[in-house]
């Protein structure tokens, strides 16, 4: 740790009622009870004391390696603890996202955090109550079996103790045996409640808990000189009228890489500014355009084509339908932008708060481009603005770490202005989705198609500093290695690209193109977005042709009870049934299971066009959705609905614009999402399945949600608007060639 | 020098020439309650109440709030615990990762200052000022409505 580092990492407790008794004989549940098999996390980090720590003053610390984006994951591990531990909440902290101290649970992403977290949380933390109880039946002079744990109380016949007192002697430096009972869910107290989450109460009074408002003693604050596109080169710069600027304390030259250290943020800013514009640039011109990147992608010369399946013969068809559809490169677009506090300490260590996903690969990443040991970086998760996959965290963590290396001893804040975050960011990939069917005489599938267009979806750090922003500019530049496509289960480009829709026939291509005209990284569900809507979006053309019901059609082909049973729930709440249409209006639905593995969400929209200009206004929406047995039933919901709401926006709005030259979407106005009087109110329906596993929700209700909206359109229209996004004069044009 | 009134203290700040009082109410002066979301007028993350109305912080150079009084999310705080809205905000769990919620709770609390009874709609009005990236519009808007009804 550093010595002069004086920030604190806020720990922050809960304060839930209510008295816990529970009896110690539990039925045998769950987890490994024959065979020791243990969670994958916690496998993989096999010491308890890792995990969680027992204290003298009647508190337990937590230690997970996932990190808070907002979407509630520290609450709900501490839940699972809190539950097998048999303690109340209000005596856990927990410590999330620490390189040196916690767990290595790598990314936190791809909805991995409910499934991959509270299950080793929650095994190692019966792991740890059942050698307590055991401590305390050698102290008590009885057998285990009969003790009883009350809020960290064990009792038995003769007499009690506390985990506290037993922290003496107590060594969690072991490996789990894998054998440890859970608590049966017909006694878990915090499990399944919406308990407040942790984070909420400081966020709403002003307290401190995100990295951009912090400020350790003897801040100086950094700022980057951006070339004016990604194809750059540094040719000259006058550094020395930059130095002159108020307030530079220093102005960094590293090949093409320029950063200023100045005393406050503003002069950092304004430094930054005027050096960018100074500096003499090499620049290429080589970027396919917004218009052009369709062309390009289907005539780009690096491909790996490859076949996802290919189930059975096409079969007889009556009728073929084709259609394509386009998706284009989306912004994460954070509403705080990327920030980071690094401090070289006087022991060598760098330490870096910052708000990555992947603390532990990025430390990696920035040691190796700072070319220091391992060991002697640490990164420390602390909060930032969601973040929606992999944006520009990791590179503020490395630009920060850059500077700091300039100034020991001294932490250097850095936070990028708009206009930074919106052109370097690394974007959501564009795709094509080309889908072919043949219908039999019935209006039936007899066989799916679809080929699948896309650049690669994720350049995440993982320990290369050539995915670091920064690292290209650098002397010597890093060169990243060429870019593969995620395989399954969890899958990239193709990310739920197999409908999961039981037809005669399928078969599923991708046209992997490993170039990447612009920055691209995992973007909140990968493929899985522009695939379902491509899908579903077919499936109610499909429905149209047959003359079907679009609820009804989707039916015939999804056999998965709990599938069907989330299009049937959303159905019913929206009134599909009932809904009786008008001039302009029309309904839509969307169905996915995420990755064909998580959760199961299907959305139903109602809309309105407004025919003078093709705006489409969203009157109501309703969704339903089963994620498995639920941990935090409002988080769920929380997520579900905001998921929805981002799939509205990315469907009626985004679309990042460039030239030849360089990203033209520089600020909200430029790149705008859905605003307040925009947004729909929005019906949730949770289907609970107890003893069930967790699964992940986060990344579920995009697709659906797009797809439901496109389909609305189509129902309004009598058109189909196959090129997202789903803008006023795409809307007017169909309408007024329909 | 410059001299302000914030959450009702006499403060003076040294700030370099042309600071926006977002940078001194961060940086400077260490409060939470406002923050940088794109120094553009564009966002509604770094929203304050000067003298009672809601006003984007990024481009309000510092010395225009000179001798006036500024309020920010932590000066909503009653007696030091949530205010009224604030507590409104915590019940309905009114947030993903909360950055926007700053600008939001104060443009929130204007509103009801002017119209202590507000329709759904007057609160999407109010808010549009605003932007939520996490989708968290909905539950905004019923923690505005509960506040309003339990006032
Ligand atoms: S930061 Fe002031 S409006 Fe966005
Ligand atoms: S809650 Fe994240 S931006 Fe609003």
């Amino acid at each position: 740790m550093n010595d002069s580092f004086t920030m604190m990492k806020r720990r922050t407790v809960l304060k839930a009622g209510g008295a816990l008794t529970m009896s110690f004989a539990l039925p045998e549940i769950a987890f490994g009870q024959d065979e020791v098999t243990l969670p994958r996390n916690l496998e993989r980090n096999p010491n308890l004391a890792s995990w969680i720590r027992i204290h003298t003053d009647g508190t337990a610390t937590l230690l997970i390696g996932k990190v808070e984006l907002g979407q509630g994951t520290v609450t709900a591990a501490a839940q699972c603890c809190a539950d097998e531990l048999q303690i109340d909440l209000a005596r856990l902290s927990v410590i999330s996202g620490d390189t040196i101290q916690g767990p290595n649970e790598r990314t936190t992403a791809g909805s991995g955090s409910a499934p991959g977290c509270l299950p080793a949380v929650q095994v190692a933390s019966a792991e740890v109550r059942e050698i307590l109880v055991q401590m305390a039946a050698e102290k008590l002079g009885e057998s285990a079996d009969g003790l009883k744990v009350s809020d960290g109380t064990i009792t038995g016949a003769n007499g009690s103790v506390a985990y506290w007192d037993l922290v003496d002697g107590l060594d969690l430096n072991v490996e789990p045996t894998g054998k440890a009972k859970l608590v049966p869910t017909s006694e878990h107290r915090f499990i399944g409640q919406s308990v407040t989450r942790l984070d909420i109460p400081p966020k709403m009074t002003g307290g401190e808990i995100f990295v951009q408002e912090m400020n350790p003693d003897g801040v100086v604050f950094g700022a980057i000189a951006r070339p004016p596109t990604y194809e750059a080169t540094l040719v000259d710069a006058d550094l020395g009228a930059i130095e002159a600027m108020p307030g530079v304390i220093k102005v960094v030259r590293n090949g093409s890489f320029l950063g200023i250290i100045a005393e406050h943020q503003d002069q950092a800013w304004a430094a930054a500014g005027a050096l960018s514009a100074q500096a003499n640039w090499q620049v290429k011109s080589v970027l396919p355009t917004h218009d052009g990147i369709y062309d390009w992608l289907e005539n780009a010369e690096n491909v790996v084509p490859k076949e996802l399946v290919n189930t059975a013969p096409p079969g007889e068809e009556a009728l073929v339908y084709e259609n394509a559809f386009y998706r284009p490169y989306h912004m994460h677009g954070s509403i705080g932008t990327s920030a980071a506090i690094a401090q070289l300490g006087s022991d060598g260590v760098m330490t870096i708060h910052n708000h990555s996903q992947s603390v532990f690969a990025t430390a990696t990443a920035i040691a190796k481009l700072l070319g220091m040991e391992e060991s002697k970086v640490q990164c420390i998760h602390t909060q930032g603005s969601g973040c929606y996959g992999h944006n520009m965290a990791d590179d503020a963590a490395a630009d920060a770490a850059l500077l700091a290396a300039e100034v020991p001893g001294r932490p250097v804040k850095l936070q990028y202005t708009r206009a930074e975050e919106h052109l370097w960011e690394p974007y959501g990939s564009a795709m094509i989705m080309k889908t072919r069917a043949g219908l039999d005489a019935d209006g039936n599938v007899a066989n799916w198609n679809m080929e699948i267009w896309s650049t690669p979806h994720s350049t995440r750090p993982g320990g290369d500093p050539a995915r670091l922003l920064s690292g290209r500019y650098v002397d010597p530049p890093h060169i990243m290695e060429t870019r593969r496509d995620g395989g399954p289960p969890n899958y990239a480009s193709a990310r739920n690209g197999v409908p999961l829709y039981e037809f005669p026939s399928t078969r599923v291509a991708t046209h992997f193109v490993t170039d990447m005209p612009l920055r691209v990284s995992a973007t909140r569900g990968l493929g899985a977005f522009a695939n379902v809507f491509a899908i579903e979006s077919a499936l109610d053309d499909l429905a149209h042709l047959a003359d079907a019901d679009p609820v009804e059609y989707r039916l015939r082909y999804l056999k998965d009870p709990r599938a069907r049973d989330v299009l049937m729930k959303t159905a019913e709440i929206f009134g599909w049934d009932e809904w009786e249409g008008g001039r302009n209006k029309g309904r839509g639905i969307g169905f996915a299971q995420y990755k064909n593995l998580q959760a199961y969400t299907a959305v139903a929209v109602e809309v309105q066009v407004v025919p003078r200009n093709g705006r489409i206004r969203l009157i109501r929406a309703a969704t339903a959705n089963d994620s498995g047995h639920m941990v935090h039933p409002d988080n769920i919901s929380n997520q579900i609905e905001g998921g929805v709401i981002q799939g509205f926006s990315w469907a009626l709005k985004e679309e990042v614009k460039f030239d030849d030259t360089s990203v033209l979407s520089s600020d909200w106005t430029s790149y705008p999402i859905l605003t307040f009087s925009e947004v729909p109110p929005v019906e949730v329906a949770l289907i609970d399945r107890p003893g069930e596993p967790y699964l992940g929700t986060g990344e579920a209700s995009q697709g659906p949600a797009g797809a439901a909206v496109a389909n609305a359109l189509f129902d309004a229209i009598g058109a189909r608007v196959s090129r997202l996004p789903l803008t006023p004069d795409r809307v007017k044009a169909a309408m007024d060639m329909g | 020098m410059i001299s302000l009134n914030i959450n009702g203290e006499a403060v003076s700040v040294d700030a370099p020439e042309g600071a926006t009082l977002l940078s001194v109410l961060t940086n400077q002066l260490n409060l939470n309650g406002q923050k940088y979301g794109c120094g553009k007028s564009q966002c509604g993350a770094c929203m304050v109440l000067i003298d009672g109305n809601p006003a984007v912080s990024c481009t309000t150079p510092a010395t225009s709030a000179s001798g006036r009084s500024v309020t920010t999310l932590e000066g909503l705080r009653e007696n030091g615990g949530p205010s009224p809205l604030q507590q409104a905000f915590i019940d309905e769990q009114a947030a993903q990762c909360g950055y926007c919620l700053s600008g939001v709770i104060i443009s929130a609390q204007a509103l009801l200052d002017n119209n202590p009874n507000p329709t759904e709609s007057d609160i999407r009005l109010a808010l549009n000022g605003n932007l939520c990236r996490c989708g968290s519009h909905n539950r905004i808007i019923r923690a505005v409505l509960r506040a309003a009804k339990e006032a």
